[in-house]
């Protein structure tokens, strides 16, 4: 697949985008790439500046620096950009006074690439009715119906900012699910943030950290796999790990010690005790150390 | 790999093809059903409420004038005493002079305005109240995420609130007015019936309910047209306001109309400082009000005064003047300037 998406130009192309609030540095200098058909995962702490980035990408707000969104510039051709890009912002924006049958018929009327059929087709099954108004809806239908309503849209680029912010984790499953099984294929891009780490890390190809503004890890999730190692080291084995100078390392209980290591050859770590891939979120929390110090 | 992703495209085809859209009749559409209680159903209450209050009044007269008969008490009719069994109508009409006549069309006409102006006075309210939240609210819950989300630009949007403000509730609360015209004009014959009077040469003859009727419509242009500042200036500061829209709407006008009259600035242009009041603050406020544009107006010769010389101001020559003077096509200038910054202010608005 990589080989195919390769030879397509990309989604966005980022290149120093800057943008700088009263007195912090939301952007700095951010530069990246997208893919087509990739699900990439955008992770941060609060405050690194992905809200920041994914409304550059939306041409929600205006920012310094060179971004392509589609070919387009989203500061000057956002009207015709949106076309082709969905989002959605967050939970609980849909207009608390809309019926969802207004909604449908809203969004049929003034999205050429909305498939009302299958809209309906996926509010089937839910408890949402035509008749409901929106502030009468759980959290969890409301992002229910702002799903179906996106997942009808024929968009080439989807954003998701928290999109299951405050929902349990049921809804949480079928949100990632449903996403998956009727929205995704080569044709399309998803970009998410989110807090939940371990719950979408099945689902990405591709990852990338920010912090103050700044893209720290850009990788597929094949090389992230093979760049980062997890060690479980033996109390004896220590200082000769040590020496390899990991990333990370936290105590277990039973004197073991879990090291993280980048770009060590698997071969070397293999003596030092059981290797594994590590986890996104203990990746994250390893690379984002003394973030809020 | 290529050759695969795009056979696979060419096979994997679940979504319908790009239909058409229409994307300005559902923007208004979308603002009727958000504000269905104030565009729809406040100028029908008003009306109606109006008329209900018209009816009861009837019936007190009816019930006060049933005791004045059965206490034998006369009734003073243009200075001529007469003792009558109740108001015998019939008899009245049959001893008015032209003059009498026409008077009598003035006040019916006067009283089928007063009875109509309860639609108007609820549109009022609720245009100028529509216009400060109409970009403010969607900020303030962040619904304004989910309508950018949408392929509409920030220019078709603000234009539909305009339009919505400007036309939409100005011909609903017409339609409303003109129905309770027709309904106070319904009640008031059947009193006159009631008293053995000809509602046709009593109230529908002198009257000229649909010549009322016609103007109500032919308003609703000027209307637009002469609210525009107001509508204008609303929306700005609904863009704009980070909270309490109210206030900066109102203090900013009023405040700079007291610093310009507090230091006489309009003497700079050898003007009144009720000149600045008139043309300035009152357009950026007061616009929503129907007929506020009477000021400006053309009446041409106005030869007598009471109610007929409403009805005789009434008409669409001296309406359509308005049409041909500075202050009308200055403000329209000056409401269009500021919806395009309110549509520039809500295109890089950076909220939450």
């Amino acid at each position: 697949m990589n080989a195919s998406n390769d030879t397509l130009a990309p989604v966005i192309s980022a290149r120093n985008l800057r943008k700088a609030y009263k007195n912090k540095l939301a952007l700095d200098n951010t530069t990246f790439d997208v893919a087509p058909g990739r699900i990439l995962g955008l992770i941060g702490p609060n405050g690194a500046g992905k809200t920041t980035a994914l409304k550059a990408v939306l041409g929600l707000i205006p920012f310094e620096g060179d971004l392509r969104v589609l070919g387009r510039d989203p500061r000057s051709e956002r009207d015709e950009l949106m076309n082709d890009v969905c989002f959605i912002a967050d939970v609980a924006v849909l207009p608390r006074w809309m019926r969802v049958r207004e909604a449908i018929e809203f969004v049929s009327g003034v999205h050429p690439r909305f498939d009302r059929a299958r809209c309906e087709r996926f509010l089937h099954g839910t408890q949402l009715k035509p008749q409901m108004r929106v502030r009468e809806l759980s959290k969890g239908m409301i992002v229910q119906l702002h799903l179906a309503l996106v997942m009808a849209i024929d968009a080439k680029l989807l954003v998701l900012d928290e999109p299951t912010l405050g929902l349990d984790i049921l809804y949480r499953k079928q949100f990632y699910q449903r996403l998956l099984e009727d929205y995704f294929d080569e044709q399309k891009t998803i970009i998410v943030t989110t807090h939940q780490v371990e719950e979408i890390e099945h689902i990405l190809t591709d990852v990338m950290f920010i912090r103050d503004g700044r893209i720290v890890l850009d990788a597929p999730m094949e090389d992230v796999g093979q760049r980062y190692v997890e060690v479980l080291v033996n109390a004896d084995r220590l200082e000769a790990a040590r020496a390899l100078k990991p990333i990370d390392e936290r105590s277990l209980p039973f004197g073991k010690t879990v090291m993280l290591f980048d770009g060590v050859a698997q071969s070397q770590l293999a003596a030092l005790g059981e290797t594994r891939s590590p986890g996104l979120a203990d990746l994250f929390v390893a690379t984002m150390k003394g973030t809020y110090a | 790999m290529n050759a695969i992703s795009t056979s696979a495209a060419d096979t994997r085809n679940p979504m319908a093809p790009p239909h058409a859209t229409h994307k300005f009749g559902l923007l208004l559409k979308r603002e009727f059903w958000e504000h269905k209680g104030g565009f729809l159903w406040s100028p029908i209450w008003a009306g109606g409420i109006s008329l209900l209050l018209t009816a009861m009044a009837g019936i007190t007269g009816e019930v006060m004038l049933r005791r004045a008969r059965d206490a034998g008490e006369g009734l003073n009719v243009n200075g001529s005493h007469m003792s009558i069994n109740g108001l015998d109508l019939g008899m009245l009409t049959s001893k008015m002079s032209p003059e009498d006549m026409r008077q009598l069309g003035g006040a019916v006409d006067a009283s089928l305005l007063v009875s109509s102006l309860w639609p108007f006075i609820a549109m009022t309210f609720v245009v100028f109240f529509y216009c400060l939240g109409a970009l403010y609210d969607e900020r303030k819950d962040r619904s304004v995420l989910f309508w950018k989300s949408l392929p509409l630009s920030d220019r078709e949007t603000v234009l539909s609130k305009a339009v919505s403000a400007t036309i939409v509730a100005p011909v609903i609360a017409s339609i409303a007015a003109l129905v309770t015209m027709f309904g106070f004009l319904l009640l008031a014959s059947l009193l006159v019936l009631g008293h053995g009077g000809n509602p046709v040469q009593l109230l529908w003859g002198p009257g000229r309910p649909l010549s009322l009727a016609a103007q109500f419509i032919a308003a609703i242009p000027v209307y637009a047209l002469w609210s525009l500042p107001t509508v204008g200036w609303l929306l700005l500061c609904s863009a704009w306001a980070r909270s309490k829209p109210f206030l900066w709407a109102l203090m900013i006008p009023v405040f700079g109309g007291i610093i310009v009259s507090w230091f006489d600035i309009m003497n700079v242009f050898n003007l009144q400082a009720s000149w600045f009041w008139e043309n300035v603050v009152a357009r950026m406020l007061l616009g929503t009000v129907p007929g506020s544009w009477f000021n400006v107006a053309h009446f041409g010769h106005i030869d007598t005064d009471g109610p007929r010389a409403v009805s005789q101001a009434l008409n669409l020559q001296s309406m359509y003047s308005v049409l041909l003077t500075p202050q009308l096509w200055i403000g329209v200038l000056a409401g269009a300037a500021m919806i395009v910054a309110a549509i520039r202010l809500r295109r890089w608005r950076d909220e939450g």
